[in-house]
């Protein structure tokens, strides 16, 4: 208890350390802490421009604690004549023109195609061309897979060599998260089912843990909006809609278009039957969505209690110093948060995928004694989802 | 807005990268990893069903035992009451034993007595016979020493004789 106390005092005093030499760097150099700040470009400081900046893609990758020059990524475009072009992304950096054998490309910093590649054709125009380029997304995409390899590789190797015994410190940790996924959710909900589908589920829940807790990261090789951005979560909730609907049962389908409701409700008008074909494709949009904001939520408020310090910087360094120490407060409460929130994201992600498959495993009423206690777990969580 | 439009850069990359995961990690690592963490839960099932087992077993042992023993113990109390009735009993029949026989003995030994009261009386009746014989004798021949006497003795007698008729 008394060692308790002692070590509650301590942290309490760093913290307080903290803030005061939080205040005192703040107030010390006000202006250089703007000058270095993101709005070096033109000089005026916008920040709705900075934060889907820091939301949105990019070609190259800040180098970490520097903001001027990037690590150049390629650039993978497909000209209008239908040529392929492979070029640096340093040479459009910061809105430069890149000619190259008579092909001139160019990021607009103003447009329709603002941040995107053109290629700026002979009549002057631009033409948004097909772009693979390996972005910072993209990169970040490639780490993550990457790092959940480097994750859950030790764990397959282990129960390859020494069978069921359990492994220890790191590959134990994730050895212990895959468990807690597929005996928690996977096994309850699909049953005899769970062995064919677990493969897909864990890398679902894997990866999307991976990207978010890599995404938390402020710089290289973190500091990439993955799960906040649409397309990403798009692919996840699209390869969940194929696995419910490509390997979905006949009681599945039967359930969408003669579902057991009374008569008038299905037969003259199908009512039941566009709602639950709603249903279908609301669900993976539900996914989609839920994940993105959430993701991309947390994100953008970290960003902009950071930004409050650089807005109330010119209220004088008193305000810089108190906002400082509140906003850093605030963003160290919000990113500890936003772990948590990665976890309980992934999580659900993939207990609703797994839910949504579920329901297309279910069997008819013909076969429903063997597998009622199935169908409980999916009530239970379905109840969850509500 | 360009954050709820897909790119399609990134979605194509994030299917090549998702699709290449998935199949690496579906053929060569979750097999494995289903497997150890299947039988392991197994044999913590197992494990847990046979300690279940064990202790079930066990108790019913113990209930055995307990029953053997509260058994036993009745069982004890009963030889011991049956001891204690046959000691009794044993007491009873060798104490009316010892008076039968000490009756038996006492009466003998009467008998015995009376005998030997009787023929002590035997005895003693002759040998008062015999004094008083030997008496008699004397007293005959101390009286008959004369002729007169004599022949009233014989006269007495034969008096006696003729009155006896």
């Amino acid at each position: 208890m008394h060692i308790l106390k002692k070590a509650g005092m301590k942290s309490v005093r760093t913290i307080l350390w903290s803030a005061i030499l939080l205040v005192v760097f703040a107030a010390a150099f006000p202006h250089r802490a703007c000058a270095s700040g993101p709005d070096s470009g033109d000089g005026k400081f916008d920040p709705k421009e900075i934060i889907f900046e820091h939301l949105g893609d990019g070609y190259g990758w800040e180098i970490p604690f520097d903001h001027h020059r990037r690590m150049p990524l390629p650039v993978i475009v497909r000209s209008v004549d239908g040529s392929w072009h492979c070029f640096s992304s340093a040479h459009i950096d910061g809105h430069a023109v890149y000619s190259d054998g008579g092909y001139t490309w160019t990021v607009p910093a103003s447009g329709d195609n603002k941040g995107k590649v053109v290629e700026i054709l002979s009549d002057g125009s631009e033409y948004r061309p097909w772009d693979i380029s390996i972005t910072k997304n993209v990169m970040a995409l490639f780490i993550s897979v990457l790092a959940v390899l480097a994750c859950c590789w030790p764990v397959a190797r282990w129960h390859r060599r020494h069978g069921y015994l359990a492994p220890r410190k790191f590959t134990g940790a994730v050895e212990s998260l895959i468990d807690f996924i597929y005996r928690g959710i996977i096994k309850p909900t699909l049953g005899q089912d769970a062995r064919r589908f677990a493969p897909f589920l864990l890398t679902v829940f894997m990866f999307i843990f991976v990207m978010n807790l890599l995404g938390l990261i402020v710089i290289f090789p973190g500091g990439a909006n993955l799960t906040g951005n649409i397309a990403v979560t798009m692919v996840l909730a699209l390869f969940t809609f194929f696995a419910t609907n490509l390997f979905a049962r006949k009681h599945y389908w039967k359930e969408i278009f003669w579902p057991d409701v009374p008569m008038w409700l299905k037969f003259p008008i199908p009512i039941m039957q566009v709602i639950e074909i709603f249903g279908v494709f609301t669900k993976p949009a539900s996914l989609t969505v839920r994940l993105f904001a959430n993701m991309m939520g947390g994100h953008m408020i970290v960003i902009v209690l950071t930004l409050i310090i650089f807005i109330l910087a010119d209220l004088g360094s008193a305000a810089l110093g108190a906002t400082t120490v509140v906003s850093l407060l605030f963003s160290i409460f919000m990113l500890m948060l936003d772990v948590l929130v990665s976890f309980i994201q992934a999580f659900v992600f993939t207990m609703l995928s797994t839910t949504f498959i579920a329901m297309a495993q279910e069997r008819g009423h013909d076969e429903e004694h063997q597998h009622g206690h199935d169908k409980v777990g999916t009530a239970g969580i379905k109840t969850l989802e509500n | 807005m360009e954050l709820f439009t897909p790119d399609f850069g990134l979605v194509f990359w994030m299917f090549v990268s998702f699709v290449a995961l998935f199949l690496i990690m579906w053929k060569f690592a979750w097999p494995a990893i289903m497997k150890g963490i299947d039988s392991r839960a197994e044999l913590i099932d197992q494990g847990v069903l046979y300690a279940q087992n064990a202790k079930e077993q066990l108790d019913n042992a113990r209930l055995q035992a307990e029953k053997f023993e509260t058994e036993a113990r009745a069982r004890q109390a009963e030889i011991l009451r049956e001891a204690d009735r046959m000691k009794s009993q044993i007491i009873e029949e060798a104490r009316t034993e010892a008076a039968r026989e000490a009756k038996k003995e006492m009466d003998s030994a009467r008998v015995a007595i009376e005998q030997a009261r009787k023929e002590a009386q035997q005895s003693f009746r002759n040998e008062v016979s015999a004094f008083a014989l030997d008496i008699a004798q004397k007293v005959v021949r101390t009286e008959l020493a004369d002729e007169k006497a004599q022949a009233r003795l014989v006269d007495s007698l034969l008096d006696q004789m003729e009155t006896g008729k």
